[in-house]
């Protein structure tokens, strides 16, 4: 079977574009970093008001404003760039056409749309709910129509990702299994259709309740079934970046997985287990059993966490035996000093990773215990934690792979590429402090979503200790440096787009190139020492283990201080 | 070859595992199950835990039955808006109301004491934020939550809400003695 359309060998990367399929990574990709730029200047609003000392915005501004960052960064720059890493990881790296192109840019519209009237009625004013928008505090009909919408958009984006699949097997554009980055998009992908399936089912009554339609809407329902998008919707950001991980092991050192095996029944457990993640966010509600409590925010015994802590050993892992081969042997850590750390798209990645397993999952999984949820429930602890997650792990990595694009799929030479260099660093590293002191004044119990800490206007204000004040305003110190570092990247990628010198394109085809079987591997083993192939890799898990365990027991203890609730 | 192309053995539930990682597997697995039955223990060991004792309410049964508290526990009141500070007797079901934006009445209890206190919403979803305790719970309108509390420090408290509820959410902050 033939259809009408070219394919493009890029000569810098060796990586086969499809027409359609580039123009639509593009587009995807495009409009992400446009909502990444609206998102980071609200970002601004934010952090400039919860910086006590300069408490800039209204209270009525400061809420419309935090509704529309929460919204724009959390849904429509991740889903927008999740869409185009769906894209690569079926059309490019099987090297096969996109399955129905039409209807790829039929979803386009509908997410642009969707999320065009999604932010006209939170700007409208009437629509100040935040992104969780809890009945029965109701937004404008728009404000769910433009999400649903959205949601409907990004469904169909996942039809044709996995027809794109489909196509590939059917035109034997590869032969055997897929790739393990295709792997993980397909667990993306799957998470996904879960989760905005979830979306529309609350969010169309909500809809309709605001439209005077119905009722009521159950305001526990409501917190169940929305959370099986709000929260699922940052698990398909999980399976996503760590897919780009693995991409990018490859990209940077040529790293094949240390075991295809470990690595892909890593990704099943996320299939099976990750979503029950999104009842950590009732842990504090009425009305829902200890046992449903128990078994869901264990994720079913932790075994989403296992394939986290998996995945966090695996990818670095993969780079070291990939290093050692090269001969970086000496000690623990040559391997890692000898890294190409000039390289936004390694230094990004890794610098993800770190904060990614030691902030965020460490809190994640303290604060997703059912007892422990009690001292930091609707703190800026939680904040503190998805920041972690989704802007170190999330953005930073898909900010790290748009470096790469922008030679490889829009033929651009970077502009200011010392900039580049040191942006993942900027970035990286003030969100780090940026956590930090934020689930440091969580700890302390300052509220999130709270315009006032002194509580102006109350007769019986509560006074917080001067150090969560020192730490609220550390927030606001590090939020800048971090805003700062987005808006290099913003930049850097969109200067390069504009005014970067243009790249010659490469040949194009009228036919797919077949993707080459590989040779067979040889047993990793052969590198390491003491019998461990990745021995500087296990010695960094290891710290991560110890600080782990510390960190759980010593909330237990705190925990053990609090008054007698039962 | 590399995570970007298909894997050389068509197998891929076959590939061997190395010595490392399967150690860290092992280990890893072993520290998820001590958290699984960290959680499940403290049920039995724990004096922590949040209850789960719910019955539908509506704004008028609630308010009703916080009325008869205060009308029969007040024992003075407190700002402008003349709070009545209620002290029920220890052990019994003490009531308190989360609405826009105001938690009411004020509650005065006994340290060491066991009181059932019971939480709503009159509208919007509200956080019982207990400080400088520290405890967290989300008051969920149309749901009467019934929590067990045992104070163990004497002191002033400040309940905060920390659940978005509008505009005036940023003077939605209660109090609560303990003698």
């Amino acid at each position: 079977m033939s259809v009408a359309t070219t394919y493009r060998t890029c000569p810098r990367s060796g990586l086969q574009f499809e027409k359609n399929a580039e123009r639509l990574i593009k587009a995807n990709a495009f409009v992400a970093v446009v909502w990444l730029l609206i998102g980071g200047l609200l970002a601004i609003g934010v952090v400039l008001t919860r910086w006590p000392a300069v408490h800039l915005l209204a209270p009525d501004t400061f809420y419309m404003v935090l509704t529309a960052h929460g919204l724009d960064m959390l849904i429509f720059w991740i889903i927008f760039f999740e869409i185009a890493v769906l894209y690569v990881a079926s059309s490019t790296l099987l090297r096969s056409r996109l399955a129905t192109p039409r209807i790829a840019w039929l979803a386009f519209a509908l997410m642009v749309i969707g999320s065009v009237v999604n932010n006209v009625a939170v700007f409208r004013g009437a629509s100040s709910v935040m992104m969780t928008s809890y009945v029965p505090m109701m937004a404008e009909p728009n404000f769910y129509l433009g999400l649903i919408l959205f949601a409907v958009g990004a469904l169909i984006a996942c039809f044709v990702f996995f027809g794109t699949l489909v196509v590939a097997k059917r035109e034997k554009t590869y032969e055997g299994s897929v790739p393990l980055v295709t792997f993980g998009a397909i667990t993306a992908a799957i998470i996904a259709v879960f989760t905005i399936s979830s979306g529309a089912i609350i969010l169309i009554p909500t809809w309709l309740l605001a439209m005077g339609v119905i009722d009521a809407v159950d305001p526990l329902v409501y917190r169940t079934v929305w959370w099986a998008f709000g929260h699922s919707s940052q698990q398909i950001n999980v399976a996503a970046h760590i897919s780009v991980w693995y991409l990018v092991a490859a990209i940077a050192f040529g790293a094949k997985p240390m075991s295809e095996r470990v690595s892909r029944m890593a990704f099943l457990l996320y299939i099976l287990f990750l979503q029950l993640a999104a009842a950590h966010h009732l842990l504090a509600d009425p009305g829902l059993s200890t046992g449903w409590k128990v078994v869901n925010t264990s994720y079913f015994m932790y075994f989403a966490v296992l394939a986290s802590m998996i995945h966090g050993l695996t990818i670095p892992g993969a780079m070291e035996v990939a290093q050692r081969k090269k001969g970086y042997t000496r000690g623990m850590f040559e391997w890692l000093r000898k890294a190409p750390w000039g390289n936004p798209t390694f230094s990004g990645v890794f610098i993800s990773i770190i904060g990614f397993g030691f902030l965020g999952g460490i809190s994640g999984v303290m604060m997703g215990t059912e007892q422990l949820n009690m001292i930091i429930h609707n703190t800026v602890y939680v904040p503190g934690h998805f920041h972690a997650t989704v802007v170190i792990g999330t953005t930073l990595t898909f900010m790290a792979l748009t470096y790469y694009l922008i030679p490889v799929l829009f033929r651009r030479e970077m502009i200011t590429p010392t900039l580049a260099k040191w942006q993942p660093y900027l970035f990286g590293f003030s969100m780090y402090f940026f956590c930090l002191v934020m689930m440091g004044a969580g700890t302390l119990g300052v509220a999130r979503r709270h315009w006032d800490m002194a509580f102006g206007g109350a007769p019986q204000a509560y006074e917080w200790p001067g150090a969560a004040y020192l730490m609220m305003g550390l927030v606001g110190i590090a939020g800048i440096a971090a805003i700062a570092g987005g808006a290099i990247f913003v930049y850097v990628t969109v200067g390069s787009l504009l005014w970067g010198k243009e790249l010659e394109p490469g040949e194009r085809s009228a036919a797919f190139t077949p993707v080459p079987r590989a040779a067979p591997t040889v047993v990793a083993q052969s590198y390491g020492s003491m019998g461990f192939a990745a021995p500087g890799t296990f010695t960094l898990a290891m710290i991560f283990l110890v600080t782990f365990v510390l960190y759980y027991f010593i909330n237990w203890k705190y925990l053990s201080t609090l008054w007698g609730l039962s | 070859m590399t995570a970007m192309h298909p894997p050389s053995e068509r197998l891929w539930y076959k590939h061997p595992i190395d010595r490392v990682e399967g150690t860290w597997i092992a280990l890893a697995l072993t520290w998820c199950l001590i958290m699984f039955f960290m959680m499940v223990g403290w049920h039995v060991w724990g004096d922590q835990n949040l209850s789960t004792e719910t019955y539908r309410t509506t704004p008028e049964q609630f308010s009703d039955k916080t009325q008869a508290m205060v009308d029969e526990y007040t024992v003075r009141t407190e700002t402008v808006q003349e709070t009545p500070v209620v002290a029920p007797p220890p052990g019994s079901d003490v009531y308190l109301i989360a609405r826009l934006w105001s938690f009411w009445p004020i509650l005065e209890l006994e340290k060491g004491q066991t009181y059932r206190l019971h939480l709503t919403s009159m509208d919007y979803n509200h956080g019982f934020s207990l400080q400088p305790a520290n405890i967290n719970i989300q008051v969920v309108p149309g749901f009467e939550h019934v929590v067990t509390i045992t104070p163990n420090q004497s002191g002033t408290y400040s309940i905060v809400c920390n659940e978005y509820c509008g505009i005036g959410h940023h003077q939605m902050v209660g109090r609560l003695y303990v003698k």
